[in-house]
């Protein structure tokens, strides 16, 4: 739904298409890429090497014949400070270091997940390195570009030129002049027209980011070695064929829990959005949340509260989901909440604003439903519910709430959009720390 | 970007891509607030013109439909604002062509989705062309008692509870349009009310920003203080952050930045707007949060706490003199729509149609209680899909066959008989598929494929009344009627019809019962002992053996049997069954390119 990361291998594959269509000349990439079966799920035991690696060096033999270059193709950088690209190998040597690693989790700035997904390319001999990034604001787009590219770019960022080209302008050679103007005259007319290319080429794709550092020279052309790129997906209905097969992987180390990946495959299934992400099992405040704005404001305040640490989940439910959606939804949700009774108290935030058109008492019987079928969960866990919801019929769903708590036994409070939005999320945070 | 007020009470809109429900919704407001003029002037809908009817108050008025934005606006010079309701893709080239329309100031794009670099384009343009784009992916925005654009603040209770049909002296705005709606409830708790309010959209390049809006704001007399609610990514903020250090906004601002959770994810997350992204630490909600104090905005701690801070600062203005009372007034009761009258169950309504054979409103359609999902895995065929919509049961397999094998034999019959050549001659005249076949099955009747049901009729009474063959043919000699079913004009008893014989050869291996057809073969008998072409036809063996079907499938009553036959059901087969022959004269003769027909003098006596 907005901007996309995608894999360096892509990025790759859709300059070097895409340039030959644009300019009629052509980019010496080569590169392929090794994937495990497993991409998304937390059982990394079961991770082994999807491609089939002998097919592979049938289709490019210059694996077998040439020295290569082997990195996780994860959306990280930093992959060379990290000690996670190797250089020089043969094929026997890339399939080796591809198959100590697959599966095996790393940290990087802070994310921790397994790698999954590698990129081989061959090795390149080169002395220069350049820097070229272009991303896309709103008025336009800013051009970097610096002779000084490679690892250290950060080190060398004085000598990173930038210039802003307006929407709709061309990249002329006078705008383009300040990028260029002090390179030596035999190259500068190539580097020129690459810049110009791959700009081009940036907006044709409708890419939003694009980072190659380096690239260097190599017979006097282009080469990037090291590529980043970032797609508007949302640009996906009038470039599928452009972009022809493109992944857009999750961030990396955001690896889900079979109940997360379970809730991903039923939001990709219907027209309606449904969001759930586990941030602390042991947490003892739960949230489901109607609306996107809310959701996030829910998880804001019992944060902002203080009680960041007793935040059990995320969870967004909207667009108008089916009753049986919102009810396989709603378990979900009540099963981690519940799991693990340990005697403590807990909360469960049913919240909302107040919706603009939602049938409320509509959406409530899906969660009315699964609430009935964990009762004696909800009571083992020791939980109370807390309900706030506007919006139209909001007075019969509040009732019907109010009720089912007398039916089952399980403390209920409801609010409707007389009180305030996130006033549940201060009596959720009273009731466990009360009675803890 | 304009720097002041960008509607009033006589602000008219084009709305582009029809919905009725919004227009119906702004229009309701209108006449909350007392508007004198509808707020649509008119509606775009490509392809269509005309007119759209629709309630301004209680009395029904005409909306004029346009096929062309260029169209609509030279119809309604004076209608400035362009709500756009198109797809996320074609929103952009439609709001583009609004923008360069002179009469146009604000274009208000709803869709979601909208590329990053088309909106860009519809920026690059509205900047050049000081016009104000609103959205994409929002709602929209309300200048209380004055005009709203399409849904913006739900229902009409939830207007008039936070008393959106007149102004008060706050300024709004929002990414999230959800949140705006709960936002101009908070904001009608604790102060006088919304004077305006605008939710920019949750992509990542919002066509207008929140500091165009607040300076906007600043400039409005009647607003007295601003409240932002924004979210975490992009650094839309910072620019607000800008003009509050600059001293360009001299009313407070009440600010909130939402995404605070966002540190809590363990990985890059993406909430539910394209915009809402964590980013960079700038990006985050935190530093928002904090700039927005460091400038000057009066923060709180939590979204919980916003509201008492609105609060304090409304009781502020109001002890320092700077809000003047607001005289209130009781908006008019909007008559209530029939359906959702109905729906509440306060007042009901007969229905004009009743219908027992299908059903369209729910998962899959149904024929007779049966899902097309049923009919479809258990290989139902044609025949039984007519038992289930003409007779409403499943009928047995032999049964369903026998229908089957009636509309194969009666399919067609040459290019000469009367149906066929009216079709042929209609296709000639250059006549579209329907009128062509219509004008062949307008043939049908007592002379022509009509004498199904007759032939049933009267086999069936005869029969039932014991009488003997010669009795039956001579009584209806007597009245003067033929016996219909018997006879043909070519067939004989030498060259019987083979359609006959397939269908009594079918009968007898699969019928539990062929009464009914041995009763017309004994009348057959006698009538060829008056004349050798006395046969029985096809509408004859249709007609009898169809009676058999009813009466030996033990599945109809007397009455049922008696109604099918009075209604006509048999003759229903024939005409489906000529249909299929006379859409294949159609197609041949189109395909033949043949000219019109005329009739040759030669072959007409003229007389006088």
């Amino acid at each position: 739904m907005a901007r996309k990361k995608i894999r360096e291998y892509d990025s790759k594959r859709l300059v070097k298409e895409h340039f030959k269509r644009l300019s009629g000349k052509e980019l010496a990439i080569r590169s392929v890429q090794v994937r495990s079966n497993l991409n998304t799920i937390l059982s990394f035991s079961l991770m082994c090497i999807e491609t089939d690696l002998n097919e592979l060096v049938e289709k490019e033999p210059w694996l077998s014949s040439e020295k290569l270059v082997v990195k996780p193709d994860m959306l990280f950088g930093k992959r060379g400070k990290s000690g996670l690209v190797a250089l020089k190998l043969d094929f026997a040597e890339v399939a080796t270091f591809v198959k100590e690693r697959l599966g095996k989790e790393v940290e990087m700035s802070g994310c921790k997940g397994p790698i999954t997904t590698f990129i081989v390319e061959p090795f390149i001999p080169h002395n220069e390195e350049f820097y070229l990034n272009i991303v896309s604001d709103r008025l336009g787009c800013s051009i970097s570009f610096s002779e000084c590219g490679g690892i250290d770019i950060e080190e060398n960022w004085d000598k990173v030129k930038t210039i802003s080209v307006p929407t709709g302008a061309s990249l002329t050679p006078e705008i383009c002049a300040p990028l260029v103007a002090t390179l030596p005259l035999e190259i500068k007319g190539e580097l020129e027209d690459f810049i110009q290319v791959i700009f081009t080429l940036f907006e044709d794709l409708d890419f939003t980011f694009l980072e190659m550092n380096p690239f260097a020279l190599v017979d006097g052309k282009p080469y990037p070695l090291d590529m980043r790129g970032e797609l508007d997906d949302t640009a996906a209905f009038k470039n599928f064929k452009k972009w022809g097969d493109i992944e857009f992987p999750m961030p990396f180390g955001r690896v889900m829990s079979a109940t997360e990946s379970f809730i991903h495959g039923l939001d990709e299934k219907t027209s309606a959005s449904l969001k759930f992400t586990v941030l602390n099992p042991k947490g003892r405040i739960w949230t489901m949340v109607a609306g996107g704005g809310a959701s996030v404001i829910y998880a804001d305040t019992v944060g902002d509260l203080g009680y960041a640490s007793e935040l059990g989940n995320y969870a967004e439910y909207s667009g108008a989901p089916k009753e049986d959606e919102v009810l396989q939804y709603a378990r979900v949700v009540i099963d981690c909440a519940t799991a693990n009774p340990d005697g403590k108290t807990r909360a469960l935030v049913i919240g909302g604003g107040i919706a603009n058109f939602t049938d409320v008492a509509a959406t409530f019987s899906g969660i009315i439903r699964a609430l009935k079928e964990k009762e004696a969960k909800l009571k083992a866990a020791r939980m109370h519910i807390f309900v706030r919801r506007g919006g139209p019929n909001y007075q019969k769903g509040l009732a019907k709430m109010r009720s089912l708590g007398d039916e089952i036994g399980v403390p209920i409070e409801v609010y409707g959009p007389e009180a305030t939005m996130t006033g549940i999320c201060k009596e959720a945070i009273q009731y466990i720390t009360a009675a803890a | 970007m304009a720097t002041g007020q960008l509607f009033s009470r006589t602000t008219q809109a084009l709305f582009y891509n029809y919905k009725q429900l919004p227009v119906q919704r702004m229009l309701d407001f209108d006449f909350l607030c007392g508007r004198e003029t509808p707020s649509v002037a008119g509606i775009i809908n490509p392809g269509s013109e005309g007119f759209q009817k629709l309630f301004f108050g209680q009395e029904e008025i005409a909306i004029p439909v346009h096929a062309a934005i260029e169209a609509a606006c030279a119809a309604h010079p004076t209608a400035d604002v362009f709500i756009n309701f198109a797809s996320f893709r074609s929103a952009a080239a439609s709001s583009m062509a609004a923008l360069k329309q002179p009469t146009i100031k604000v274009v208000a794009i709803i869709a979601e989705g909208v590329p990053e670099l088309d909106t860009k384009q519809l920026i690059a343009y509205a900047c050049a062309n000081n016009k104000v784009l609103i959205g994409p992916a929002t709602v929209g925005g309300i200048q209380a008692g004055a005009f709203k654009i399409g849904d913006t603040a739900g229902t009409i209770d939830n207007i008039i509870h936070c008393k959106l049909y007149r102004p008060g002296s706050v300024g709004f705005v929002s990414k999230s349009g959800g949140m705006s709606n709960e936002m101009y409830n908070t904001v009608a708790r604790v102060t006088d009310g919304i004077y305006e309010g605008i939710a920019i959209g949750g992509d990542v390049f919002p066509g207008s920003t929140l500091s165009d809006h607040i300076l906007r704001f600043n400039n409005i007399p009647q607003i007295k203080m601003m409240v932002v609610l924004g979210e975490l990514g992009g650094r839309d903020e910072y620019s607000l952050v800008e003009a509050l250090k600059q001293g360009k906004v001299n009313k407070p601002v009440v600010a909130w930045v939402s995404g605070t959770c966002a540190r809590l994810f363990k990985s890059e997350v993406q909430f539910g707007h394209a915009g809402a992204k964590s980013g960079g630490e700038m990006e985050s909600a935190q530093a928002k949060n904090q700039a927005l104090i460091d400038a000057g905005a009066i923060v709180p701690t939590s979204f919980e706490a916003l509201e008492s801070a609105i609060k304090e600062t409304f009781e502020k203005l109001v002890e320092e003199g700077k809000v003047s009372p607001i005289k209130e007034v009781t908006p008019p009761q909007i008559p209530e729509d029939l359906n959702s009258a109905i729906k509440s169950g306060k007042v009901r309504a007969p229905t004009h149609i009743i219908s027992t054979i299908s059903d369209d409103r729910g998962d899959e359609p149904c024929y007779a209680g049966v899902p097309m999902s049923s009919i479809i895995e258990q290989g139902y065929g044609v025949g039984d899909v007519i038992s289930l919509l003409w007779f409403k049961r499943s009928l047995p397999r032999y049964c369903t066959k026998f229908i089957e094998i009636c509309i194969m034999l009666c399919a067609d019959h040459g290019p000469c008989v009367s149906g066929a050549h009216n079709t042929i001659v209609t296709a000639r005249a250059g006549k579209d598929l329907v009128s062509s076949l219509v004008s062949g099955l307008l043939t049908i009747g007592p002379r022509f494929g009509g004498a199904i049901d007759d032939a049933a009729r009267y086999f069936k009474d005869a029969c039932d009344r014991n009488l003997t063959p010669y009795e039956f043919v001579e009584g209806m000699k007597k009245k003067g009627i033929r016996v219909p079913g018997i006879g043909h004009r070519i067939k004989s008893r030498d060259n019987r019809d083979k359609r006959v014989e397939l269908l009594q050869k079918f009968a007898r291996s699969n019928f539990p019962t062929v009464k009914y057809m041995e009763y017309a073969v004994q009348v057959e008998s006698y009538t060829l002992s008056k004349a050798n072409n006395l046969v029985l036809n096809v509408d004859g063996a249709i007609g009898s053996l169809f009676l058999d079907l009813l009466a030996g499938s033990g599945m109809f009553t007397k009455q049922e049997i008696d109604e099918i036959v009075q209604i006509g059901y048999l003759n229903g087969l024939f005409v489906l069954a000529r249909s299929i022959g006379l859409i294949g004269h159609t197609f041949d003769q189109k395909r033949l390119k043949q000219p019109l027909y005329r009739h040759p003098w030669e072959d007409v006596l003229y007389t006088k």
